[in-house]
């Protein structure tokens, strides 16, 4: 099986940069440093992966993790029809990511939706602009952090004193 | 955002800006084009008018719930969407649904899968001002409509699966009306083709227009019809068959120039390959359960049970009170499906509660929409809409 070769290539040649290998439903996970993306999923792509199938992040806050973003790569190998998940895992205080865009075009607007809604700087990206919301938008929604009821971002609302009780009051 | 202060930049060439709103983009999808005559020099897409925010939803549905929002992505084919998020949601849980409802779901998908192709076909005739075609295909997509509405009680929100199995069992001689509108599709087709295929002006709108290489489409991560008329020979319902797709006899149409023209030959022969794949449903469909053994407590228990018994009752309540309900082990899923725009996958990430950790979707929209500046240099003006039309771009799975 050529996932398994590759897998154990990958381990071999970058022992630091692997965190762990898991497996969750039948599919395998590898868990790596986001610095050494670039290299391990070159590997990958010489080795017979050659499609990014899907490029997202998550944000584990609550959920845990080696560090709080983990960027997800999902990649496709045409030729032995196998399917890989890479988890790439960047830090709070600095959330950069070299960008895989000289890897695959597709990671171009897969990772400006990343950085739109996770905040996730890719170096080396060649427009890394919000792609989703518009640019002078504040904040990352996606972001555990980022409060869903629609309090924050709409400050320039008008707040009418009304017989609402103190306790329920919103703002 | 490109500021559009003049019409003449400062080289002399003339922006054009096309879209948000514009009849040819169906869809809320904006280009500003920078033309030299009728040349476009250089096109930048503009997205986002329609973002709404489903994947932060997802984070606040229970598993059930986000089916409904599933809906609203992709549509042209909900069916599709419903199967494909059900289908992430068992993997995590690690439940098979039985055969019965695996087969309804090919069914659905496929009748999904005629209609969205010959809307497309008939949408990008329409563009290049092909007007009958676009009727021809919009009476037979009526009548499939009228199949979904039959099936699931709604033409457009059907939100017909969950998770464990189907909403309901099809109605008993549904499988009639179905051959009917099969009967449809052939003749149907013979006539949109009788139309274009031998159209010299189909033909020099349509030909070495928009051409994708196979390169192209492979880094551009391209799936679907796009890609197979870019010769990649790529059926996730083939290669990784996931609903009981293996039982059925279908071949996958690909085409090796990758122009406009043979991205519409490819969706006309689908149509026909998803019509056989419909009648080997109707003539195989096995009898049994819909739903999962209800021990599971996946899905609600029939109305009768919960309105004169204490454990039925019970049972319904387990499932809806917003503390109880189906609790997945921690763990993530993706399970890529044959859209009829392509690789559609939900990527679902549980931390082992109600409601997932966070849901994402692998938009084929999304994604084959990324090479259109790629191919859109170059080109004519006039060109424009029919590489748009032809890659059948969905605005609410685009922008989510």
């Amino acid at each position: 099986m050529s996932l398994e070769k590759t897998i154990s290539h990958v381990k071999e040649r970058f022992s630091e940069a692997v965190l762990d290998v898991t497996e969750f439903a039948g599919e395998q996970i590898v868990h790596i440093k986001s610095g050494s993306v670039l290299d391990v999923l070159k590997i990958f792509k010489d080795e017979g992966f050659n499609f990014l199938a899907n490029l997202t992040a998550v944000d584990n806050l609550t959920l845990g993790g080696f560090e709080r973003f983990s960027v997800v790569y999902h990649l496709l190998s045409h030729g032995f029809v196998e399917r890989v998940t890479v988890k790439a895992y960047v830090a709070e205080d600095d959330p950069t990511i070299p960008s895989v865009e000289n890897l695959w075009k597709t990671a171009d607007w897969q990772e400006r939706e990343v950085y739109d809604l996770f905040g996730i700087v890719f170096e080396g990206h060649p427009n890394l602009v919000r792609i989703m919301n518009p640019e002078d938008y504040k904040g990352h929604p996606l972001r555990k952090n980022y409060p869903r009821k629609g309090k924050t971002e709409r400050t320039d609302f008008p707040v009418v004193e009304r017989g609402i009780s103190k306790e329920n009051k919103t703002k | 955002m490109m500021q559009l202060t003049d019409h003449r930049s400062e080289t002399g060439k003339m922006i054009l800006n096309f879209g948000p709103s514009h009849p040819a983009t169906h869809g809320t999808l904006r280009v500003i084009m920078e033309l030299d005559g009728e040349t476009v020099v250089k096109s930048t897409p503009e997205i986002g008018y329609l973002h709404s925010g489903f994947e932060k939803l997802g984070e606040d549905l229970d598993f059930n719930q986000y089916i409904t929002i599933t809906d609203r992505m992709n549509y042209l084919s909900p069916l599709c969407n419903n199967v494909a998020y059900a289908l992430s949601a068992e993997k995590l849980m690690e439940i098979e649904v039985p055969r019965r409802a695996q087969y309804i779901r090919v069914l659905m998908c496929e009748l999904s899968r005629i209609a969205d192709h010959i809307l497309s076909i008939g949408m990008q005739a329409v563009d290049i001002g092909a007007f009958t075609v676009f009727l021809y295909g919009f009476r037979l997509r009526e009548e499939i409509y009228d199949l979904f509405e039959i099936a699931t009680g709604t033409r457009l929100t059907t939100s017909y699966t969950r998770v464990g199995g189907l909403m309901r069992d099809i109605p008993e001689d549904f499988d009639k009306a179905v051959v009917r509108v099969l009967d449809q599709v052939d003749e149907v087709l013979n006539d949109i083709e009788t139309l274009l295929n031998k159209n010299r002006i189909w033909h020099n709108r349509t030909k070495d227009v928009g051409v994708i290489s196979k390169e192209d489409a492979i880094s551009y991560g391209l799936s679907g019809p796009m890609a197979r008329a870019s010769g990649i020979d790529w059926d996730i319902r083939v290669k990784e068959p996931y609903s009981s797709y293996s039982d059925f006899d279908f071949d996958v149409i690909i085409a090796l120039n990758g122009d406009v023209f043979d991205r519409y030959l490819v969706r006309t022969e689908e149509i026909r390959q998803s019509e056989k794949i419909c009648r080997q449903v109707i003539n195989d469909m096995p009898s049994g359960d819909i739903n999962i053994d209800p021990d599971h407590k996946f899905n609600l228990p029939p109305k009768e049970e919960v309105y004169n018994s204490i454990e039925g009752l019970i049972h319904h309540f387990e499932i809806t009170m917003p503390n109880r309900g189906m609790e997945p082990p921690a763990g993530e899923s993706y399970v890529p499906t044959e859209s009829p725009n392509g690789e559609l996958g939900y990527y679902i990430v549980s931390n082992g509660g109600r409601t997932p950790y966070r849901v994402r979707t692998r938009p084929p929209s999304f994604i084959n929409y990324s090479i259109l500046s790629q191919i859109m240099d170059g080109q004519m003006l006039s060109d424009a809409v029919a590489i748009l039309g032809s890659m059948n771009i969905i605005a609410g799975e685009l922008d989510r």
